[in-house]
């Protein structure tokens, strides 16, 4: 993969492998900058195609106890915006295509522009927004355009036909599919929902639908990619992490990553 | 402005929104997704409720037989002898039935709940009124009930986490972050988007995505519609100023509404100064903040210089909150709305001159608005007329009264 890949590329290629793309969510700043750095690079290296670094936030509306635990202890530590386009840039270098996801009023206090052209310098690919839907993101419109970045906005079991119009006409790179109702963490199971909402979605638009919260085993990340482009998996990643040394955390990211991997193709 | 004011016509004031869910520059919807469709539906569904007679005559009935409305209004003259002789006089949102004037907001979305058909209210609380207010309707109307507090307010309002449970409500101590009355939003939240399904989110205040400020506003005017024309009758005359304490601000918005359209009657809003704003450790959001978004809405808010959300301060755990409502932003940066604070010093002092000339106990939050009114009242003189609204009682803030004032004796005090 070139260094100028963008979402795009990605699919393509996951579409010529016959396979799911996997995408993984990792909080910068956890378990430390540095460590959260060689994090993201591991798991790239360990086969991830799209890293989603996240940037921990004080109000996560979105995330369940994995993801919030792990971004509470990064933000105590002191972790920056600035922080981000670092994991940013080590994830493209590793081979990866990064995404950011954050809150919107991070992007907001750097000025959506700015942010923008940060996130773009660093090798960026988008930012996936949890907080921020299309009628509300003119100006994060604008600043996409004008630095060449993906705007993936999100949709929902709940999203009704109307609604999967309009977040699909405001998306570019891939829609974020939220496999069920609630926040991120793992689950027993992720299948049905998410099917149909998927299927649901394709009769909308052509854009790969990436499927989220609640994947954590190849098993169901091989379920998912029978009828998605791309499957998303956060919590599960940063649980390997948690209550390890940064050794030991290390090396069971790159055990389940590799899992996942397998998932993707079919092989769990 | 000590001239005699003349009332100007009915009808809203010009604090509705230009377009919908907005206010000026604040406001909009900046939630996940999963809950687009509950605001849809709940905005429908109030819009359809406000002018159908049944609905409007159900909350009246509710209002007139259970809260206790209208509430009276009471003049304080040996309170304001401390208020350089201005005459005062206070909107009695205490006495409505839980204490507050939380109860009128509740009524209002319990029977919104039913109306869409359904079962289980969520609710978030810092002081425990918004959450006595919602166990109780609730209960009135056979709706399970789940209140989010943080840990920090159900050690400081453990009477009221005891209401609460006795009414049926399941209290859940929110650990996380400052775990105050922002992490309890945060959790209810997150319980909301879960159980959207068959749960509403009877949000406390005039904050949050649309409709909720607009809705929350429009269940409380009727704190200034009954203000307006009992004042009216009392002294021929609207005020000088109405003043309210902000902490998301619905009382505020409550009795504010009716009197935007009357210009030459001065809105003045309290918001905490807790230990002052030089020490950091306040939540008077227009003293020092900047736009941002926080909860589904753009308005005011304490954040650092990256957007992460400070931690706030105050001895009144219902103004503890790092935003306010976005149509208070658009009153204060249209200049129709002034926004003031009392530190807690302050608050204490008017909370105990209140208590002693007048035999009333406020609650810490309006002993915000109370503060404020000795100033005005000696910047405005003795023919000055303020409406001040008294939105809650003090029983709740108790255990922190008799701390602050060493009212009770050996370990007593931490059993209250």
């Amino acid at each position: 993969m070139s260094a100028a890949a963008g979402l795009a590329d990605v699919f393509t290629r996951c579409r010529e492998e016959g396979r799911a793309a996997l995408i993984g969510y990792l909080p910068v700043g956890y378990p430390s900058v540095e460590g959260s750095i060689d994090a993201v690079r591991t798991l790239a290296e360990a086969g991830a195609d799209i890293i989603e670094v996240g940037m921990p936030y004080s109000d996560p509306v979105m995330d369940g106890p994995v993801i919030q635990r792990a971004a509470t202890e990064a933000l105590a530590k002191g972790v920056h915006v600035d922080d981000v386009f670092r994991a940013v840039s080590a994830a493209r270098e590793a081979g990866a295509v990064p995404v950011v996801m954050s809150y919107w009023n991070l992007v907001l206090r750097r000025g959506v522009d700015r942010y923008a052209a940060d996130l773009a310098a660093a090798g960026g690919a988008g930012i996936i927004t949890p907080d921020l839907i299309p009628e509300e993101a003119g100006e994060w419109r604008a600043a996409s355009e004008r630095h060449g970045l993906d705007r993936i906005f999100l949709v929902a079991p709940s999203s009704t036909t109307e609604r999967i119009a309009v977040v699909t006409e405001a998306t570019t790179g891939f829609v974020y599919t939220a496999s069920t109702m609630g926040v991120t963490g793992a689950r027993g199971s992720v299948g049905g929902t998410a099917a149909e909402l998927v299927a649901r979605v394709r009769s909308t638009t052509d854009l790969p639908l990436c499927v989220g919260l609640g994947v954590s085993t190849g098993a169901q990340a091989a379920e998912v990619a029978a009828f998605a482009d791309g499957v998303i998996v956060g919590s599960a990643l940063v649980s390997t992490m948690l209550d390890r040394d940064p050794e030991e955390g290390l090396a069971a990211l790159r055990d389940l990553t590799r899992e996942l991997t397998e998932g993707v193709r079919g092989r769990a | 402005m000590t001239d005699e004011q003349q009332p100007t016509t009915d009808g809203p004031g010009p604090s509705a929104p230009e377009v919908p869910g907005r206010f000026g520059a604040f406001g909009g919807r900046y939630v996940p997704e999963a809950l687009i469709p509950a605001l849809e539906e709940l905005d429908e569904a109030r819009r359809k409720a406000m002018v159908d007679p049944d609905f409007v005559d159900e909350l009246a009935r509710l209002h007139r037989t259970y809260t206790g409305r209208p509430s009276i209004i009471t003049e304080v003259p040996r309170f304001a002898e401390h208020a350089g002789g201005a005459r005062v006089i206070l909107k009695r949102e205490d006495l409505n039935h839980t204490g507050s004037h939380k109860i009128n907001n509740v009524l209002g979305q319990a029977l919104l709940t039913k109306r869409m058909g359904k079962r289980r209210v969520i609710a978030e609380t810092g002081a425990g009124q918004h959450g006595v207010a919602t166990a109780t309707a609730a209960a009135l109307m056979g709706l399970e009930c789940t209140v989010y507090m943080g840990r920090v307010d159900t050690e400081r309002q453990a009477l009221n986490v005891a209401r609460m449970r006795v009414l049926g409500a399941t209290v859940v101590p929110v650990e996380h972050g400052s775990a105050t009355l922002k992490d309890a939003i945060n959790e209810a939240m997150r319980d909301w988007v879960t159980n959207v399904e068959h749960t509403h989110y009877v949000l406390g205040t005039v904050t949050g995505p649309h409709p909720f400020p607009e809705m929350v506003r429009d269940l409380h005017k009727i704190i200034g519609e009954e203000a307006r024309e009992q004042v009216l009758e009392l002294t021929g005359r609207l005020p000088d100023a109405v003043i309210a304490c902000v902490g998301g601000g619905s009382n505020a918005m409550g009795i504010f509404h009716r009197f935007v359209s009357d210009e030459a009657v001065r809105l003045i809003g309290v918001e905490a100064g807790g230990e002052g704003i030089e020490s950091g450790r306040h939540a008077a959001r227009f003293a020092t903040a900047e736009p941002g978004v926080l909860h589904g809405a753009m308005s005011y808010l304490m954040q650092d210089a990256e957007g992460q959300t400070l931690e706030t301060h105050s001895v009144s755990a219902g103004l503890d909150y790092p935003s306010v409502g976005p149509e208070h932003s658009h009153l204060r940066d249209s200049g129709r709305a002034e926004y003031r604070y009392a530190t807690d010093e302050q608050v204490m002092h008017a909370f105990e001159l209140l208590c002693r000339t007048e035999g009333i106990i406020p609650a810490l939050e309006s002993a915000h608005a109370l503060s404020a009114t000795l100033d005005i009242g000696r910047e405005l003189g003795p023919d000055a007329l303020l409406l001040v609204n008294l939105s809650g009682r003090g029983d709740k803030d108790m255990h922190t009264v008799a701390e602050w004032f060493g009212l009770v004796d050996g370990d007593a005090g931490a059993e209250a």
